[in-house]
Formats: structure tokens, C-alpha cells, sequence
């Protein structure tokens, strides 16, 4: 334990320098970004002592090198500014959609993970059978299949055609957000009120965006999953352990699938950043109120402090996904933490 | 079969269909392995040995398969037995040690862990902590410290880890115990400690072994009969000493030849001219014809009769 310890608190040090990569990153490319910012907050045809007085109220008159100094400083205070279109700051904005992007992304995963797992476990236990061939098929063709067109099929399947799914937004028109509201996420806040009906709902609407974003990604682990675990199966273990009379299917769901949930675990933590990608597609075909439309919506109006703070906010969730991961890592594999 | 005859294999065939044919891995193989002795089964690499050893336990790779012959363990046909038999079977009447082990246990599991399931897989109605106390035990007669238990495999060095599958195979006091190249992966050092352990292991519980190996040093220490497999055939069995001292075939008396001996002065090594047949097309006669010094017109058309000779079994036309 003391190991693993020690091994959490590297592993957590080491997450710094990587940040400030990211943070570097993304000060760079807000900046390299085509249209200028003062001049698209007021208009193309301000007085230039107006811009210069807007400039130097952002402080964008300093040096760059103050500049970043002062991003850096205002990040590590959580302070992202305020919206150059609203009068909102930053993080309030961000703070307001965040939820709703983390609910999606968290049953999105689950679903790839329950759907990708077993069946690419299963495809390699049976390779070169019938069923190997379908999923691997499947594999590949939910991979291509682009987020937003698989979304309007399902929403025209299960909303319109038979209409059991709601296909846009959280709730339903009767629930109240504002009553139940503390979180954010709302499958949480309907529990912690006792509203079990809206809960009902709310995880109704979550069904088609979830199930979407699952699917497409659930290729990409079916794939992984099936490769590594024809590795492991054939190693000595596996075969040791069937020649002690340990059943097949314990070997191949207990011992292989451990083995090879190690290399497929840090896929997950890289997949967080495309899972991020494919939400603020899912959530555009859905209509979900997330930081992913909050993105879209802030590029198209030009409002560089809000893309940045979202930008920044990716970064950070996709540095602590990582960090995590790594650390269950060292949980499942005793080798990591020495 | 007689009253103390533990195992005996009766014209195995084991085939493997490629793509460009079948391989005869394992081509009409009798042998029988008395209870209480160490049975070592020799011969080159891909000759078969191996393929023999899994045989045994079914736990042929696919496309592997048993084609024809029997394998009576007390004799029950192990060929015949349902899956549901096997896994009884695996184990519990015969265990099997492999030739690495860095890769033979589950790395991420403790190795205590690994002995209570071994036992709990045949024993359900053990507790774990039984179990983990009877894995406890047979560490001491390993000499590895119970604490051990706790580690994972990393944690140990190779012998260890090697004498910990031993263990492994010995927790469920197995019938028949094969050991294939046991000691391929350990160093000379270690490999003498191993040797030592399992003599003094099989003088204590009486152990029967099938071992597997292509050192010739290994089965001539602990073996008291040996089997010569060549390209998927016997050659020669008979008892270790006899095999030793006065090898009847020519693929024996070649083997035995090429082993260079410290104390003369040899200016090269002694090998055998040719190389291994092709198992899918393997020769119409005997096996070994192609590379054989004293091969006869008859060698390259019949298959070899097996011969008794006051103890010994060859299959070879020289003594017809």
C-alpha cells in the first residue's frame, strides 16, 4: 500500500508539467486564431481609440509574455474571465454545462464499455468462427459510421417511427429543472429530491444521446479488446491455468480479460478526449445543453475567453482522466506500482 | 495392462491440418508409464514430445486434435472424456509444469491466490483459508518461507517461480506429474537445485513423472526409463541405463554421440548430417532413414517393426 502511495503521489506530480504543455498549448492557439477579438466584440467599425481602450481593459496591449504570465496566474485561481458577449463570467457559463456533458460522456462510456468488452472477449474466445466475423464486421462499421448520422437514425427509429425515445434535450417539458436543481447532473438531483418520475424522464432523454456516442466508440474497444486478448490467450498462464481444470470460461472472463483490461484501460484514458470530440457532436444532434454546444455556439460568436476556458477545461479533464486511469492501473497490475 | 501401470498410451495419432496439409505431430505412439517411476521422454525440438505431453491432458491447441488411439489413465480413456470429466481430470489425476516460469503464472494475481483456486477449482468445499493454509505447507517442502504466498509472481526470481508450478502441481496430490523442460529456462545453478528438489519431492510422495526434455544430462540424472521420440515415432524406449550405455538405434546412438564430453580432446562437435523430416510428408519407410549411417533398401520402404530386444523396444530394421 505504501507503494501504491507513493507511486499515486509521483504519478500526481508528474501531471504538472503536462498541464502546463496543455495550458501552453491552448494560450497559443486562441491567439494564432484567425479574426481579432476586440474587433469582433465591437463591431468593425469602432473608433480606434475605442480598440485601444478595449485592449488594454483585456490587457492584450502587454507583451505576450505578461500575458501568459497573467493566463497562467488567472487559471490557477480557476478564474477564466468573463464572456466577451454576455455578461457572465466564464466559469459560470462552463459551470452551468459541464454537467450535462459529464452525465453523457459517463453513460456514452459505459455502454461502449459494456457493449466493446464482452463481445470482443467473446470474438477472441471463438476467433475465426461465425460470430468472430459479425462482430468484428460490426466492429468496423460502427467506427465509420459518423456520430451525427447514426444519432438522426436512431432519433428517427425510436422517436419519430416508433416513438418511444425522447430526442432532444434533458427533460421533458413537465419536469422543472429549477425545483430539483443543486448539481447539475440531474440524474442526481431528481434522486436527492425523491422525484423518482423525473428521474424516470431524465434517464429516458439520456437513453438515444448515450446509446449514440456508446455505439460509435464501442468499435474501437471491440477491436482492442479482441487483439489483446488473443495475446494473452496465448500465453502460459492461460494454458496453465486450463491444465489445473480451472473452467474455460472462467480463464478466459477472470484470468485473460484482467490481463487484458491493462492496455485497454489506457486506450479509455485516450478515449476521453475523442469521447469529448464525438459529445459536442452528439450533443449538437440532440440538442444537449452541454459544453460541447457551448463550444460551438461561443466560436461562432467569437467569444475567445469562453472557447479558451472550455478549451482549458478539456485539458484539465482529459489530464485527471489520465491520472486516474493510471491509477487504476497500478491497482489492477502489481507490477506497476514497483 | 498390468496392475501397476499408471498411464499407457495406446497408437496415438495426433494431427495437425494446415493449410498446405496435416503435420503428423504425434504418429502411432504406444507407451506406458508405471506407477512410481520417472518416465523421460527424449528427443529433438518439434519431434513431438511435447505435443505427447499435451495430448495427455487434451489441452491440444487448436487446430491440434486427437485422431485416433487411446490414453488410459488407470485405465479410463482420457480421449473419450467429456468436458465435464476433463476438468476433473486436469489437475486433480494429472498435473503439468511448463518450460517457463516467467510466463506460467497469471501476473496479476497473488500466489497464494493461484493456489487457492487450484484447490478450491477440485476442492469447493475447502475454505479459502484451508486452502491458503495446505499451499502454506507444501511451500515449506519446497523451502520457499509461507510469507511468500502473499507476493505476486514478480516478486520471485525464476527457480522460485518454477518451484512454486511445482507446488502448484503437487497441492491436489496429482497421479502423474508431467514436467515438460522443466528446467529449459532456468541456468545450470538453479536447474541442479530443481533437480535436486524434485528427486527428494518424488522419494517423499512417491511421484509419478513423465519428463519432457531434450537434454539428455536431465533424463540420464532422474529418469529410470526412457523414450527416444523421433519425428513424431518411438525409436527406442527401455530402461535409462541400458538406453545410456548401449543405445540399439541408430538416431540414439547419433543423439548420444553428439554430446561433447569435457574430458576428450575434441577438435569439433559431433553432429548429425540432415535435418528433421517434414511431418506433413514424412518419409514412406522409417522416419529417420534419410539421415541414417547404416540405412538399409528396406528402411526407405517399410516402416520399421517395433523389436524387443531383452528389455528394450526398437524400431529399427537392424534387428529384424
Amino acid at each position: 500500500m505504501k507503494n501504491l502511495l507513493r507511486y499515486v503521489i509521483t504519478r500526481a506530480l508528474l501531471t504538472i508539467p503536462m498541464l502546463l504543455i496543455l495550458l501552453t498549448i491552448v494560450f497559443v492557439v486562441v491567439r494564432v486564431m484567425p479574426g481579432d477579438p476586440v474587433a469582433s466584440m465591437l463591431g468593425g467599425h469602432a473608433p480606434q481609440s475605442v480598440i485601444d481602450q478595449k485592449r488594454e481593459e483585456l490587457g492584450l496591449n502587454k507583451p505576450l509574455i505578461v500575458q501568459y504570465g497573467n493566463y497562467l496566474l488567472q487559471i490557477s485561481r480557476l478564474d477564466f474571465g468573463q464572456s466577451m458577449i454576455l455578461h457572465q463570467s466564464v466559469l459560470d457559463a462552463i459551470g452551468d454545462k459541464i454537467p450535462a456533458t459529464i452525465e453523457l460522456t459517463f453513460f456514452g462510456m459505459i455502454i461502449t464499455l459494456l457493449l466493446g468488452i464482452p463481445l470482443g472477449a467473446y470474438a477472441a474466445d471463438k476467433r475465426r468462427s461465425p460470430q468472430d466475423y459479425a462482430i468484428r464486421l460490426y466492429g468496423i462499421v460502427i467506427y465509420c459510421i459518423p456520430v451525427y448520422w447514426l444519432g438522426l437514425i436512431l432519433q428517427m427509429i425510436f422517436g419519430v417511427w416508433m416513438d418511444v425515445l425522447p430526442v432532444a434535450g434533458r427533460t421533458g417539458a413537465r419536469v422543472f429543472v429549477s425545483t430539483f436543481e443543486k448539481t447539475g447532473f440531474y440524474t442526481i438531483d431528481t434522486l436527492l429530491v425523491g422525484d423518482f418520475e423525473a428521474f424516470g424522464d431524465v434517464m429516458l432523454h439520456l437513453v438515444l444521446p448515450s446509446v449514440t456516442l456508446g455505439l460509435v466508440l464501442s468499435g474501437i474497444f471491440i477491436r482492442l479488446t479482441r487483439a489483446n486478448m488473443l495475446d494473452v490467450l496465448q500465453s502460459d498462464y492461460i494454458l496453465a491455468a486450463e491444465a489445473r481444470g480451472i473452467r474455460h470460461r472462467r480463464v478466459v472472463y477472470k484470468h485473460a480479460i484482467l490481463n487484458a483490461f491493462v492496455p485497454i484501460l489506457t486506450m479509455m484514458g485516450l478515449q476521453v478526449a475523442l469521447l469529448m470530440a464525438g459529445a459536442v457532436l452528439t450533443e449538437t444532434t440532440f440538442s444537449w445543453p452541454g459544453m460541447g454546444r457551448l463550444l460551438l455556439e461561443r466560436i461562432y460568436l467569437r467569444d475567445y475567453p469562453t472557447i479558451q476556458g472550455i478549451i482549458v477545461i478539456f485539458a484539465l479533464i482529459v489530464a485527471f482522466v489520465s491520472l486516474i486511469v493510471d491509477i487504476i492501473y497500478a491497482l489492477v497490475d502489481p507490477r506497476v506500482r514497483y | 495392462m498390468t496392475e501397476d501401470t499408471i498411464l499407457e498410451i495406446k497408437n496415438l495419432h495426433v494431427r495437425f491440418p494446415i493449410h498446405i496439409g496435416t503435420v503428423r505431430a504425434v504418429d502411432d505412439v504406444s507407451l506406458a508409464i508405471r506407477r512410481g517411476e520417472v518416465m523421460g521422454l527424449v528427443g529433438e525440438s518439434g519431434c513431438g514430445k511435447s505435443t505427447l505431453g499435451f495430448s495427455i491432458l487434451r489441452l491440444l491447441r487448436p487446430p491440434g486434435e486427437i485422431a485416433a488411439g487411446k490414453i488410459l489413465y488407470n485405465g479410463r480413456d482420457v480421449v473419450t472424456m467429456s468436458e465435464r470429466e476433463l476438468l476433473a481430470f486436469r489437475g486433480r489425476q494429472v498435473s503439468m509444469i511448463f518450460q517457463d516460469p516467467l510466463t506460467s503464472l497469471n501476473p496479476l494475481f497473488r500466489v497464494g491466490d493461484q493456489f487457492v483456486e487450484a484447490i478450491r477449482t477440485h476442492e469447493p468445499r475447502v475454505k479459502p483459508k484451508e486452502a491458503w493454509a495446505r499451499a502454506e505447507k507444501t511451500l515449506q517442502h519446497l523451502g520457499i518461507a509461507p510469507e511468500r504466498l502473499a507476493e505476486y509472481p514478480h516478486q520471485m526470481s525464476g527457480g522460485m517461480r518454477q518451484r512454486i508450478m511445482i507446488g502448484m502441481g503437487l497441492v491436489l496430490h496429482p497421479g502423474l506429474l508431467i514436467a515438460d523442460e522443466p528446467t529449459t529456462a532456468l541456468d545450470v545453478i538453479v536447474e541442479a537445485q530443481f533437480l535436486d528438489l524434485l528427486n527428494r519431492l518424488r522419494e517423499q510422495f512417491n511421484l509419478t513423472i513423465l519428463l519432457i526434455s531434450h537434454n539428455l544430462g536431465i533424463v540420464a540424472q532422474m529418469a529410470d526409463r526412457v523414450t527416444v521420440m523421433y519425428g513424431g515415432r518411438i525409436v527406442e524406449s527401455g530402461p535409462a541405463l541400458a538406453v545410456f550405455d548401449n543405445p540399439r538405434h541408430p538416431y540414439t546412438q547419433g543423439l548420444l554421440a553428439s554430446i561433447p564430453n569435457i574430458k576428450l580432446d575434441q577438435p569439433e562437435l559431433k553432429t548429425m548430417p540432415g535435418a528433421p523430416p517434414d511431418l506433413v510428408a514424412p518419409p514412406p519407410g522409417c522416419v529417420f532413414a534419410p539421415r541414417c549411417p547404416q540405412v538399409m533398401e528396406k528402411c526407405r520402404e517399410k516402416r520399421p517393426l517395433e523389436f524387443n530386444l531383452s528389455g528394450m523396444r526398437v524400431a529399427c530394421w537392424l534387428y529384424a
